[in-house]
């Protein structure tokens, strides 16, 4: 058995992980939300740029384009409609609402594609692979990785190069005082609900194309994409990626040692990074 | 007409009324002191007319347009900006991001500049990367005015804004006033020192538990009457 490779193929699995886990992470960040169907979100992103690959005939890459501006406005309307209005001091609420929309989904889901497994059509870059240092790694997990990196990089600049980032954090902070500032809170919310549609969306491409999905496994993407999150310290978006890539490594190494152990050696290693560091490796400065 | 005006402005917390029956006026050019003890409501009223607390639409109103109902981001979209009691950076931000922000949604075509809130008060220019909240108590107070006045509002509510401070960082803090009313801003100012507020403004409220006790002019005002308003009655 090849170590290297294993932990090599680990740490790309983490970039799969981090795509589930950077929404969530930026949602939280920002409002506080901890969003229960994220997992369902993404099940339904891909359903999405299925139906949009079957119906034009074109690659899942093309119906991507097409998927992320539709998923925005998803995701603004669906804070502005629900989520925003269950914000608030309590936290239970909108804990109940997301686990209501997350039960809804999956039964839509169902009745609507059925609870055949789906795929999407990844081409011929899905069996594609590189010879790097000795070592062979697939073209995809490559690829899923480097949107990882290229997502995170990008909401990095949003959040601390503009003025819409500026705001995010802002209201994030101290949303009476930011409307003094002329800033909407419910509709940064909402913003920021459509970005992380739009990560979902990604999330969903590689997650469709990697691997067979059907309208139940979303609360499992959830699980792993919590993880990720807390691992990395809430806020944190390297963070993020960091907590992806143990648990993606944590999978790959226990799956080598014993097929069996993958999904639990994910979940021994969030356990012990939360008992050596509780608030996660990156945690914010402030809160 | 007013530049600015409240009319019967009531304010309640829950059961507890906070402001009954609050009429006061704002002319064009003017600055206006609010007093009173802790508890007579200056806040509250602060919070009512920036839209914090909502209202009746006819309540509060801006060149007689009634802005009472709405929410404090369209108040600040039309012209009038606060700095809050205890300041309220945003500690995420950086001392200029704080500065930034005030003049995002509206900047206005006046005075104020980044430029001139650094000239205004140099140290911030000096501090520009730190974070807000890394500052001490007078200079967080200048970033609080500065990002208010980067959306070269045409009213400018100040609450407490030496709430705190060592007196000679108030001084070079009410410094400010001048350039500010030149720069084209009318104000309210709360102030707890009344020293201060007659020497700062042209005229003055006195509110005693949520009502107006007193008002005038600094010169037209007796030591026995603003005492009177201040504390209520006394009985020796
Ligand atoms: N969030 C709140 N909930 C309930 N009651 C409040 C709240 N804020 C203020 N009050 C009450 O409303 C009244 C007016 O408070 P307010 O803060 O407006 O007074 P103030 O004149 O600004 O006082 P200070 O000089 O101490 O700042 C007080 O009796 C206060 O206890
Ligand atoms: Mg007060």
């Amino acid at each position: 058995m090849n170590w290297l490779d294993t932990i090599v193929q680990g740490v790309l699995l983490g970039g799969l992980y981090a795509l589930f886990a950077a929404g969530l992470s930026l949602v939280f960040g920002i409002m506080r939300l901890v969003n229960l169907a994220h997992g369902d979100l993404i099940v339904l992103a891909a359903y999405l740029i299925l139906v949009i690959v079957s119906v034009l005939g074109i690659s899942p890459f093309l119906a991507v384009t097409i998927a992320l501006p539709l998923m925005f406005a998803s995701g603004y309307v669906l804070q502005r409609v629900v989520l925003n209005r269950v914000l608030g001091e309590d936290i239970l609420p909108p804990l109940l609402v997301t686990f209501g929309i997350s039960v809804v989904l999956q039964n839509t889901m169902q009745e609507a594609f059925s609870a055949d497994t789906r795929r999407l059509p990844p081409g011929d870059i899905g069996t594609a692979s590189l010879q790097v240092a000795g070592l062979n790694i697939g073209v995809m997990p490559l690829l899923t990785f480097a949107s990882a990196v290229l997502v995170i990089v990008v909401l990095n600049q949003i959040f601390y190069r503009t003025a819409l980032g500026r705001a995010f954090r802002a209201t994030s902070d101290d949303a009476t005082t930011a409307s003094l500032m002329g800033i909407r809170p419910s509709r940064i919310f909402a913003q920021a609900t459509g970005i992380a549609l739009m990560i979902v969306t990604i999330a969903a491409l590689y997650l469709g194309m990697r691997a067979n999905f059907d309208p139940s496994i979303g609360p499992a993407r959830l699980i792993y994409a919590f993880e990720a999150v807390i691992i990395g310290g809430l806020g944190s978006l390297w963070g993020t990626l960091a907590g992806g890539v143990i648990i993606g490594v944590a999978q790959t190494v226990g799956a080598a040692i014993n097929p069996e152990w993958q999904i639990l050696a994910g979940h021994v290693a969030f356990l012990l990074v939360l008992l050596v560091k509780p608030r996660g490796l990156f945690p914010r400065a402030v809160d | 007409m007013a530049l600015l005006s409240t009319h019967g402005l009531t304010a309640r917390y829950g059961q507890f009324q906070a402001l009954f029956g609050v009429d006061i006026e704002l002319g064009e050019g003017e600055c206006v002191a609010i007093i009173g003890a802790n508890g007579a409501g200056k806040t509250t009223l602060m919070r009512s007319i920036s839209g914090v607390l909502r209202n009746a639409p006819a309540s509060v109103r801006l060149r007689g347009e009634e802005i009472g109902a709405l929410p404090a981001d369209e108040v600040m979209k039309r012209g009038i900006s606060m700095v809050p009691e205890g300041r309220r950076l945003f500690p995420s931000l950086t001392v200029e991001e704080n500065l930034l922000i005030g003049g995002q949604v509206r900047k206005g075509s006046g005075y104020w500049t980044l430029e001139r809130i650094y000239a205004l008060f140099p140290i911030l220019a000096e501090r520009r990367r730190n974070a807000g909240t890394a500052l001490s108590g007078g200079q967080q107070q200048m970033v609080a005015i500065g990002r208010a006045l980067m959306a070269n509002p045409d009213v400018l509510l100040c609450d407490e804004i030496s709430l705190g401070l060592a007196p000679v960082v108030i001084k070079d803090i009410y410094k400010a006033v001048p350039l500010i009313r030149e720069s084209g801003a009318s104000m309210i100012v709360v102030e707890q020192d009344i020293g201060q507020a007659l020497k700062v403004a042209d005229r003055v409220y006195c509110m005693m538990e949520g009502r107006v006790t007193l008002s005038g002019r600094p010169e037209e005002l007796t030591r026995e009457a603003i005492h009177a308003a201040y504390f209520g009655v006394q009985h020796a």
